[in-house]
């Protein structure tokens, strides 16, 4: 029942701050070419929906984006767990991925361009390339985190390879990689949003950028609450996944 | 030391082996470009002062921004923090904002400030605001709640309280905030650029990119990482020192 109250009161903030931009626009106190009514927002969008116009971008960038993120996935865990397992391959390996990350995923979109063209496979690419990182370095971090007194075991059960590597060292690591791919995930949003908005392939991040070249604000504010729709959806999916793969774990308390 | 020479050998071989392949010719040298023409783009790039100045531009948003992220949240966070009650009442609206892709503003930056250093700001304190914001409430939570009561039993008024004791008990926690905050600050700025803006060194990529300068765009696209790299060094090792004042401060 509290919980209820706090929900309600948490709703109707929202609604007074809808209220509140709703209040701006109507008594024009910015400029209606910058800042549309929410109800000229929403009227933009039902007629997206109603006419159909917004499936094709929608799925296109919702493609794009989980395209690219699965393959930056698979390679990062695979790349993960395969330097992780030497000490040498450590060595060799992490300074240079741990060089590489800071630099601004959305970077590698020029040489993409140059070497790619302007393609759906480019943009797949560059997301695949710019989201690997986090995965990489979690992969590399919880493979190599595992206790020595678990290896000790899986020696004295006589455990092939492989048999470590699924009963021991993945899901040891996979809190780890779980984290890196949630942040991989955002990110992939955002890539695809860019990638689309220099390429000019039809896809979200293309629909809005060419509704701020012709002064359609509500258009622009339609396909942002979109794109926040998008984004706070695939980090609920992730966060609901992870906690019904991970519900095996003993729940730290104080983490 | 024996560490970095092997740390090294990785990059180095990727080095020689590009360098190889351009120079037969098995790379196309307008897409690939070569190390040795690269460093020569590099070195004219520094020499004449243009990558200096889109240097300058990109970092300057980014600083900007940061800034007026971090002042925004800091004040807005430690009001939350203190303040159970507007906490939970302002939770879904954040949380409605927050995944809002930082990108998707482009286009409402492009339409209100249009192009130039106004429009990366406002984009890069959009991005950097969330995660300040976040980290303050949580920290400032965190404080000691007799703290608190000491302040408000000896009459001190609300910014008072904020000030004496909120912020400087809050202030660890804000600091790791701070330096997230940074490393989003300088991507998102260079992301701006590529996309819609032109100045900076994204811009400074695309532009070399559209006219055919591979060397030039291979030798900015190293330039940003080497910067990027050293940034955010700088910042780690700040926020170590600092960190050790505070600890050493509160010991005193």
């Amino acid at each position: 029942m509290r919980r209820a109250a706090w929900a309600a009161a948490s709703l109707g903030f929202l609604v007074a701050v809808v209220s509140l931009w709703w209040l701006v626009a109507a008594a024009k106190l910015v400029n209606p070419m910058f800042l549309p009514g929410p109800e000229r927002a929403f009227a933009t969008l039902r007629g997206w929906i109603e006419s159909g116009e917004l499936w094709d971008p929608l799925g296109k960038t919702v493609w794009r984006m989980f395209a690219g993120w699965i393959a930056a996935s698979v390679i990062g865990i695979a790349l993960g767990a395969a330097i992780a397992s030497s000490r040498r391959a450590r060595d060799l390996f992490e300074p240079s991925a741990e060089f590489l990350r800071p630099l601004p995923a959305s970077a590698v979109l020029p040489p993409a361009v140059l070497l790619l063209g302007l393609s759906d496979s480019m943009i797949v690419t560059v997301i695949a390339f710019g989201t690997v990182w986090p995965i990489l370095l979690g992969s590399i971090h919880g493979f190599k985190a595992l206790d020595p007194r678990l290896t000790e075991v899986a020696r004295m059960l006589r455990f092939g390879p492989l048999q470590r590597m699924f009963k021991f060292q993945l899901p040891n690591a996979l809190p780890e990689i779980f984290a890196g791919m949630r942040v991989s995930l955002a990110l992939a949003l955002i890539l695809t949003v860019v990638a689309e908005m220099l390429s000019s392939q039809p896809g979200l991040g293309h629909m809005v950028l060419v509704a701020a070249r012709a002064f359609r604000s509500a258009d622009i504010f339609a396909g942002i609450f979109v794109l926040g729709v998008l984004g706070f959806l695939t980090n609920t999916l992730m966060q609901h996944l992870e906690a019904y793969l991970l519900r095996w774990r003993p729940v730290h308390s104080g983490g | 030391m024996r560490r970095i020479a092997i740390g090294l050998i990785f990059p180095l071989a990727v080095i020689v082996l590009w360098e190889l392949l351009g120079q037969t010719g098995v790379a196309s040298e307008d897409g690939f470009s070569r190390p040795s023409l690269v460093i020569a783009a590099l070195a004219r790039g520094l020499a004449d002062g243009t990558l200096l100045t889109q240097t300058g531009e990109t970092f300057l948003s980014a600083a900007i921004g940061l800034f007026i992220a971090t002042a925004l949240a800091v004040a807005i966070g430690a009001v939350l923090g203190l303040f159970r009650t507007l906490e939970r009442v302002t939770v879904l609206t954040v949380e409605a904002l927050r995944p809002v892709p930082s990108v998707a503003l482009i286009p409402v930056a492009l339409l209100i400030f249009g192009f130039g250093q106004n429009m990366s700001v406002s984009v890069v304190a959009f991005a950097c605001f969330w995660p300040v914001l976040i980290l303050t409430i949580a920290s400032v939570r965190g404080i000691d709640p007799r703290l608190i009561e000491v302040g408000r039993m000896m009459g001190f008024s609300l910014s008072m309280r904020i000030r004496k004791f909120a912020l400087p008990a809050a202030l660890p926690g804000i600091m790791v905030g701070f330096r997230i905050a940074a490393g989003i600050a300088i991507v998102v700025a260079v992301t701006v650029e590529i996309a819609a803006n032109p100045q900076g060194l994204g811009y400074g990529m695309i532009i070399a990119q559209q006219s055919l300068h591979a060397d030039l765009m291979w030798a900015t696209l190293m330039w940003l990482g080497l910067i990027g790299w050293i940034a955010n060094w700088g910042l780690l090792r700040l926020e170590r020192r600092w960190l050790r004042w505070f600890w050493a401060q509160r010991e005193a």
